[in-house]
Formats: structure tokens, C-alpha cells, sequence
């Protein structure tokens, strides 16, 4: 998953949880990196096409903007279980979100075909605690 | 969530090995459902014959990757097992061909990013870096070299 794709999953999860526009302060909060960062890759994305960005309201993500985050959402739950179930990894979701920079899409596809993932994922993922809110439950 | 590299340690660049490793496992898996299914031409059973046989050497190559590096890992007949399970409940496949070329595209998909992300990567592994970079771009042409020879034969079918 590139970067933008991470960008977008952060700003869909963070509208989720804000119910609304997403802050670029949440946004750079929730990856890690500086404000400015932030407000960098967010003025791409508008460029794209792919978010509106309004001044002191938050983001907002476009109709294809919200494709591509849910579909980054998908790849992020593939990853974490897969790790879970088949690797047996105990820190699957610090691990999780390492790899998802470097598995893209066609190889979380194939992941998936090993995996038993539930049918309503991503709306299963859990936006405050940043992890599929079924995977959370298989674990515990 | 972070922007953090991906491979910044020998644990993560284990990790993403043995992804690898269980991506060759599923080549292999499919192309025995395939044979075993029967009625299959000549051409296309060699072509799967040779597909699994270069995955079982992809996979020996990375897993001695894996044995260099200072990680721990589960033991490989474990997945092994765990994706057999899963193929044999599994009997939804698409063409034989576009299958296989699904999973060439895939593989080399794989090893691409990998490897532009070990370029990009400052860690220093407990493998040389360079000798690491050639095994991985050698997987990668055969990948590429699989989707041309998978490609050709889809197009003398047609």
C-alpha cells in the first residue's frame, strides 16, 4: 500500500471518529508524522481529487476518495489476519501496520485466499481502537 | 498507524520473507489442484509442473534467507499444512491459465515492492545487503519471465 492509500484509511478512520470533517492535526496525530506532512500530502490527495479540504472545517473525503480508503481498510484487515492466523504473530497489529506500506492490493488478495476474513470487513473495523473490532474479540 | 519503513530490522524483513515463502506455498498448492483435477493438455501440465517447481526453489532460496537472519519464525510445515487445508475445501478456481498468471503477476508484484523497499530502507541486516538484493532480483525475473511465458501461451489460445 503506498503512501497516499495509508493517508486515506487515516482520514476516512479519523472522520469516522470525529463524526465529520477530519482534522489535519488527527489525521498527522493518528500516522505519526508532523502537521505539515499532513497538510502536504492532504493538498495532493484535493489535487486528486480524492478529498476536499476546507480551512478550519477539517477533510472530507470525495465519493472516490472513500473507495480507496475502504478498499486500503480491507488490505490493512487481510494483513492483520493473515498475520494472526497464519503466521501466528502475537504482535499482529504493530506488525500490521510495518508491512502495509509493501503489500499492495494484488498481494493481499492472495493472502486472502488463506485466510478466513468475515463478510462485512472493513465495516467491522473498529476506528478508535485502529483494529478489526472481530479479530479483537477471536483474541481475547 | 505510521509512516514507519517497513524494513527496518532483520524481524521485518524476516517477516515479509516468509510472506513470500507462503505466497510460493500457494503457487504450489494451486498448481497440484489444478493437475490433480485432471483434463488438462500436455502443454499447460508442463507449464504448472515447471510453475511448482519454481516455486519450491524460490521458497528454499528465501527460506535460507530467513535462516540467516536473527529472527524467529514458526516453522515452515505449519503454514504448509494450513494452506493445503484451505485448497483442499477450496474448489472455486478460475481458468487454469489466468490463474497462473494471477499468480506470477502476483509473486512479481511481491518481490518489486520488496525490493524497492529494502532500497529505500538505512537498516543494516545481519545479511549482506547486496548478496540479500540479488537472490531477490533473480525470484523477480523469473516472475517476470513466468507472466511473459504464462501471456504467450494465452495468446497462441486464443
Amino acid at each position: 500500500m503506498n503512501t497516499a492509500n495509508q493517508y486515506l484509511k487515516t482520514i476516512y478512520l479519523v472522520q469516522e471518529i470525529e463524526d465529520g470533517p477530519a482534522s489535519t492535526g488527527a489525521i498527522a496525530e493518528m500516522l505519526d508524522v508532523s502537521p505539515a506532512s499532513a497538510n502536504e500530502m492532504v493538498g495532493k490527495l484535493e489535487a486528486k481529487e480524492l478529498c476536499a479540504h476546507e480551512k478550519y472545517k477539517g477533510v472530507e473525503l470525495t465519493d472516490e476518495g472513500i473507495l480507496r480508503a475502504r478498499d486500503a481498510l480491507q488490505n490493512y484487515c487481510i494483513i492483520e489476519r493473515f498475520l494472526y492466523g497464519v503466521l501466528d504473530v502475537e504482535e499482529f497489529r504493530a506488525e500490521a501496520k510495518q508491512l502495509e506500506p509493501v503489500i499492495d492490493e494484488t498481494v493481499a488478495e492472495r493472502l486472502d485466499t488463506i485466510i478466513d476474513r468475515e463478510p462485512q470487513c472493513p465495516d467491522c473495523f473498529h476506528a478508535e481502537a485502529d483494529a478489526c473490532a472481530l479479530l479483537e474479540t477471536d483474541a481475547d | 498507524m505510521s509512516l514507519q519503513s517497513p524494513v527496518g530490522s532483520d524481524h521485518q524483513l524476516a517477516r515479509l520473507l516468509q510472506i513470500g515463502i507462503v505466497l510460493e506455498e500457494v503457487v504450489e498448492a494451486r498448481a497440484v489442484k489444478h493437475t490433480e483435477a485432471g483434463s488438462l493438455d500436455e502443454e499447460v501440465r508442463a507449464l504448472l509442473e515447471d510453475a511448482s517447481a519454481e516455486s519450491a526453489d524460490h521458497r528454499s532460496q528465501l527460506d535460507a534467507l530467513v535462516d540467516e537472519l536473527n529472527a524467529e519464525t514458526i516453522p515452515f510445515d505449519e503454514i504448509q499444512s494450513l494452506v493445503e487445508t484451505q485448497y483442499e475445501s477450496d474448489d472455486e478456481f478460475d481458468g487454469v491459465l489466468y490463474d497462473q498468471l494471477c499468480n506470477e503477476e502476483t509473486a512479481y508484484k511481491f518481490y518489486d515492492d520488496l525490493i524497492e523497499a529494502i532500497e529505500h530502507s538505512d537498516a543494516e541486516f545481519s545479511i549482506d545487503r547486496d548478496r540479500l538484493l540479488a537472490v531477490l532480483r533473480e525470484i523477480r525475473a523469473a516472475e517476470e519471465a513466468g507472466v511473459e511465458e504464462v501471456t504467450r501461451l494465452m495468446e497462441r489460445r486464443e
